[in-house]
């Protein structure tokens, strides 16, 4: 048998890699990066990089560069909250997880975007928690009505209650990242057991161009004590934050990134980093940021390229749309950015569920993509060779009037070659129309009500359980977050 | 040069946002000792007003747009002083008090606006993003600015939009000011709701607006 062939897309010529990996790096030797973080310039320092402590400008070495790149780990694996169930992050491994983290949920009924309420939030990791394709949760949907001292580990708690998948969060505040470590040490049974089998990423964003607020900095720097990957989630906006070439926002990508795995390392060696991003083509008449459109997917690709020639996971905002409802746009936005990134090979896709400019989210949008990851997975499992011959075996003794749909081989194969519609349409026209003319997104909003009525919170231990609520608690007093407490589930 | 020959290239500066040649022009007018309203006028208004032509015809984009906002500071920073030190105005426009409201921290489409309200001839008072309530109307009452424009570009925030008009009814000071309300969530819808004088979608939107509120055509 011929081994099967992975589709893969590579944009970028090997020298071209090659160069903006360099320019990337002289960047980081003469231009520098700002770090507004006192204990990250002291590692920088102390590791021999050129800190300007007024300026909290730093200047780093080729070589610094190197050495941290060297004990990076080339992927990760993640499991779930049960800790059985382990999932690769690195390689040509592609995981979708919703986009994060929306304000507003687009109701259905109204096809309006509103506020995301806690009762959303619940409804969405419900809903994840059932998608098959859609491997991660992400804290996706903030909640209006949780006070913000308390915002980033709440939606992180709410989360660990109700679904088993590994999460991809972030904080909001650095007084943050101490009770979401705790929360997922809790489930694992300590600090040392989540170290071994990580549960969460955290993302953490450099603003561009070249700077890595505090907020983010302490959030590397806890994370890769802990043993918790890091997503370095650079995003330049081509011509407003970063240059309106697609190459030379790469080499700012690639220094940005580089520049928050050296923070990473100097605080723990080993670390686990992934190499993400959102960047954006930036719409030179609406002042906007597009998600969808082709150059953004194209700088996707081409990082995710550089992030496996410096052999490391990667990640990107991708497969969702721009779109404020559930429109065309919306879907081929979507599935160009899921095939782009998966055939990419991008290992953490952060998108589906998403429109508006990463501030959306939808749950009839989130059941939609996850067909459409489906149809994705189905590419990247390619082409493979069955048989041997192919066809002149299952030909001999195929005489006229013979048909395929009863022979046998075809009862072997058809389920392996082929997926299941899910809600795509492949009704024939009568039937379409005698079944009422529903559409994809009508489809889609009854299988959220499915779904929903068919979720069963997965079983969670009662100690882990109260431990969770603690913590929760005793961070919102903590955080003075006046008379809020945790909904009662 | 002749104002007939020193016209038409202060027009051309501007439009293609010539920062170098649009201060050396000016320069150039102030030591002429020509009539500086009328080089304001016939020089380089009909470039920032054809740049506004380029851009509504899809012709201009956000680049070229900016760079002709910045090309007409850089010759106003030359004609301002000297048109104080001779006692004229050089602002016919009107004042104007302008910044993203209070917990909202974007603000480039604002200074957008900013940059183009103030290349229209209007004399603009940014306060910049995450603005106080109070800080508009401090600073309108002390500047003797007719307009107030608050950009939002959270859904969470622009309710202070409407915050804003309120505490000016509070203070007895409505009828004052005009109130234009921008940004990513607001439109002409929220505008009227609110009881805001107006909307505008974009940065040359906005001054077409604003010259109408104040009068200018």
């Amino acid at each position: 048998m011929i081994e099967t062939k992975k589709p893969k897309l590579e944009l970028l010529p090997a020298a071209l890699v090659e160069q903006i990996v360099d320019e990337s790096m002289t960047l980081l030797e003469r231009h520098g990066v700002m770090v507004e973080n006192a204990e990250a310039l002291g590692l920088l320092a102390g590791a021999g990089a050129d800190v300007d402590l007024g300026s909290e400008r730093v200047r780093i070495g080729r070589k610094l560069v190197q050495d941290c790149l060297a004990t990076t780990p080339a992927a990760v694996t993640l499991y779930d909250r049960k800790g059985s169930r382990a999932f690769t992050v690195g390689g040509d491994e592609v995981h979708f997880d919703p986009g994060s983290a929306a304000v507003t949920l687009l109701d259905h009924v109204t096809q309006t975007e509103r506020k995301a309420t806690t009762s959303d939030v619940v409804d969405m990791y419900k809903l994840v928690e059932t998608l098959e394709h859609i491997h991660f949760q992400s804290t996706a949907l903030i909640a209006s009505d949780v006070p913000g001292a308390v915002a980033d580990a709440f939606r992180l708690y709410l989360g660990l209650l109700l679904s088993e998948k590994p999460f991809v969060t972030g904080t909001f505040r650095v007084e943050g990242f101490g009770p979401m470590k705790d929360l997922l040490a809790a489930v694992r049974g300590g600090e040392g057991a989540l170290r071994a089998k990580p549960l969460a990423i955290f993302d953490a964003c450099p603003s561009p161009p070249l700077k890595w607020s505090n907020l983010t900095t302490q959030s590397l720097i806890d994370a890769a004590r802990a043993g918790i990957p890091s997503e370095l989630i650079s995003m330049g906006m081509t011509g407003a934050t970063s240059m309106s070439t697609i190459a030379g926002t790469l080499v700012q990508h690639v220094a940005e990134n580089l520049s928050g795995l050296v923070i990473c390392q100097l605080a723990g060696r080993g670390a686990p980093v992934i190499f993400g991003g959102s960047p954006s083509s930036f719409d030179m008449r609406k002042g906007t940021t597009p998600m969808g459109a082709m150059e953004t997917m194209m700088i996707d690709a081409g990082y995710a390229q550089i992030g496996k020639s410096l052999k490391l996971p990667t990640h990107a905002y991708m497969a969702l749309s721009d779109a404020k409802v559930n429109d065309p746009q919306a879907g081929f936005e979507t599935a160009l950015g899921a095939v782009i990134g998966a055939l990419a090979g991008v290992n953490v896709i952060s998108g589906p569920g998403m429109l508006d400019f990463e501030s959306c989210q939808s749950l009839e949008k989130l059941v939609i993509d996850d067909g459409i990851c489906a149809m994705v997975y189905r590419l990247l499992d390619g082409i493979a060779q069955r048989d041997d011959p192919i066809a002149l075996g299952t030909f001999e003794g195929f005489a006229p009037g013979m048909s395929f749909l009863t022979h046998p081989h075809t009862r072997q194969w058809y389920r392996k070659e082929h997926i299941p519609a899910g809600l795509v349409d492949r009704d024939p026209y009568e039937a379409w129309v005698t079944a009422g003319r529903t559409s994809i997104v009508d489809k889609a909003h009854a299988d959220v009500a499915r779904r929903l009525g068919r979720y069963a919170a997965p079983q969670l231990d009662e100690a882990v359980r109260k431990e969770l609520d603690r913590i929760m608690g005793d961070y919102g007093r903590a955080s003075g977050a006046g008379d809020w407490k945790p909904p009662v589930l | 040069m002749t104002k007939n020959e020193i016209f038409p290239k202060m027009t051309e500066a501007i439009v293609a946002g010539d920062r170098k040649a649009a201060r050396e022009l000016a320069e150039e007018a102030v030591s002429a000792g020509l009539d500086l309203p009328e080089v304001i006028e016939k020089g380089y208004v009909p470039g920032i007003q054809k740049v506004g032509e380029l851009w509504e015809q899809g012709e201009y984009f956000l680049p070229e747009l900016i760079s002709s906002a910045e090309a007409m500071k850089a010759a106003m920073a030359v004609l301002e002083p000297e048109l104080n030190r001779k006692g004229v105005g050089a602002r016919m426009a009107g004042k104007i008090v302008i910044g993203t409201v209070e917990g909202d921290i974007h603000d480039i489409g604002k200074n957008l606006v900013a940059s183009m309200l103030q290349a229209g001839g209007f004399e603009v008072f940014d306060l910049g993003a995450d603005v106080k309530l109070e800080r508009f109307i401090e600073t309108a009452e002390a500047v003797g600015a007719g307009m107030i424009c608050l950009s939002a570009l959270l859904t969470t925030t622009m309710v202070n939009q409407r915050r804003l008009i309120a505490l000016l009814r509070d203070k007895g000071l409505r009828d004052k000011y005009k109130v234009l309300v921008g940004g990513a969530p607001a439109s002409r819808k929220w505008a009227e709701e609110i009881g805001a004088d107006g909307y505008a979608e974009n940065a040359v939107a906005a001054v077409k607006l604003a010259k109408s509120l104040a009068g200018h055509s």
